[in-house]
């Protein structure tokens, strides 16, 4: 595959257009693991799991955290629907920080099954959180 | 003929009217700018859902999924967006009409969902049944919480409490119209997304998925109702301050006209008098000559 191929990637929050432009990759967490998407994949819809989503343009690279959404791939274009998703500087390190430690004790206590789910979901958006920003 | 006094207290009383829907007017231009271009923005969104579910539906081919055909179960569950406020002109009406001249619905079959006091009391009043009060919504819409009711629907839906859910709301078309609309969200209606082939370039090919088929769809409709509700509120609150500007700037026109009918009433009945007085002046003095 040529090496300056490049394709589109929208990525749509509900409240703006967070990203639109030419990349030549993008990676991100699905539910699947973690994937690289490059030009001319084939037809697929994931849906994401929180993580980071690394944007490859031509000169630098971009790091968002990505919470939930789902992703459809095409060929030609990536189209991210993400419901929650922010670029590092709109991350406050303390309260992700705080929100961390509290899942993790919610965890450690073993309370209801749900709560448990919810409080792993939670743990899950503060690692990208903190991650994204290291 | 009312006496001037009378008119001029009138005329004083629609003065004061005019005043407060000049302002009210005033106020519903500038969170209608406001609400259009918030709703705007969140369009793309929902318009990128849309395109994108409706590609993936099409792509799918034939699926028994549960989300796509409809229950057993017969009650129907509406969200009706109206306002929390009066004096929007027929805004609120109309979306009740919609609901209750619906031809086919049962007022039993229907569980109602209000989002807006106005909606929700003339529906109450109608014997219609109020599931649940959201109205705090209706102003200050929130992604989150149209997550949760959406959440809620779909438990519901799963496990078969109710077989439909439809959603009541004014689509903005622009600043003069605006549409009453009812959407079905659940079960999705396939026939909408059938395509012709021939728009589909064969680089597109079948659509994959990762997870499978099932598991995938689970995990996107519900984004996909999500998104439909919080779209629609959206729209909503720009409709309701459109529907409010123009019927304010309808009734101060009113106020306007009524006021000139009654300025010249006064004039005329002034005039009157004054010639009444004159003629008994003068024919007092000429009865003492």
């Amino acid at each position: 595959m040529a090496e300056d191929r490049k394709f589109t990637l929208r990525i749509i929050a509900p409240d703006r257009v967070f990203y639109e432009d030419e990349v030549e990759m993008v990676e991100f967490t699905t539910t699947e693991g973690e994937i690289g998407v490059l030009p001319g994949h084939i037809p697929m819809t994931v849906i994401v799991s929180p993580g980071i989503l690394t944007i490859h343009e031509a000169e630098e690279e971009k790091t968002a955290a990505l919470h939930a959404g789902f992703a459809e791939i095409l060929p030609e274009q990536i189209t991210v629907l993400a419901e929650i998703i922010e670029w590092p500087e709109e991350i406050d390190l303390n309260r992700a920080e705080a929100s961390r430690q509290r899942a993790e004790e919610r965890l450690h206590n073993h309370t209801s099954e749900i709560d448990m789910v919810r409080a792993e979901a939670s743990l899950k958006r503060a690692l990208a959180r903190i991650n994204v920003l290291k | 003929m009312a006496s001037m006094r009378d008119i001029k207290r009138r005329k004083g009383s629609i003065q004061s009217t005019q005043q407060i829907t000049k302002a009210m007017k005033l106020v519903s231009t500038v969170k209608l700018q406001h609400a259009r271009t918030e709703a705007e923005k969140s369009k793309t969104y929902f318009d990128c859902m849309y395109e994108t579910v409706n590609h993936i539906l099409s792509s799918v081919g034939d699926m028994d999924h549960p989300y796509l055909v409809s229950g057993n179960a017969k009650k129907k569950a509406v969200i009706v967006i109206s306002s929390n406020r009066g004096l929007a002109g027929g805004y609120n009406s109309n979306i009740v009409k919609l609901v209750t001249r619906h031809e086919g619905w049962e007022k039993e079959e229907l569980q109602i969902y209000a989002i807006g006091n106005k909606g929700r009391e003339a529906l109450a009043r109608n014997g219609y049944e109020i599931a649940e009060d959201l109205s705090y919504l209706a102003e200050a819409p929130a992604f989150r919480a149209a997550m949760e009711l959406s959440d809620r629907l779909l438990e519901l839906f799963r496990a078969g409490e109710i077989g439909e859910i439809y959603l009541a709301y004014t689509a903005f078309k622009n600043t003069v119209s605006h549409e009453p609309t009812l959407l079905q969200l659940l079960p999705v209606e396939r026939e909408r997304y059938v395509r012709d082939d021939q728009l589909q370039d064969s680089s597109k090919g079948l659509m994959n998925f990762e997870p499978v088929d099932e598991e995938a769809l689970n995990m996107i409709i519900p984004k996909y109702i999500t998104s439909l509700i919080y779209g629609a509120l959206k729209e909503a609150i720009a409709s309701e301050n459109g529907a409010r500007m123009q019927a304010m700037d309808n009734a101060t026109s009113n106020a306007e006209e009524m006021i000139s009918d009654l300025t010249l009433k006064y004039n005329r009945a002034r005039q009157g008098s004054i010639t009444q007085e004159l003629t008994e002046i003068i024919a007092g003095a000429e009865a003492i000559s």
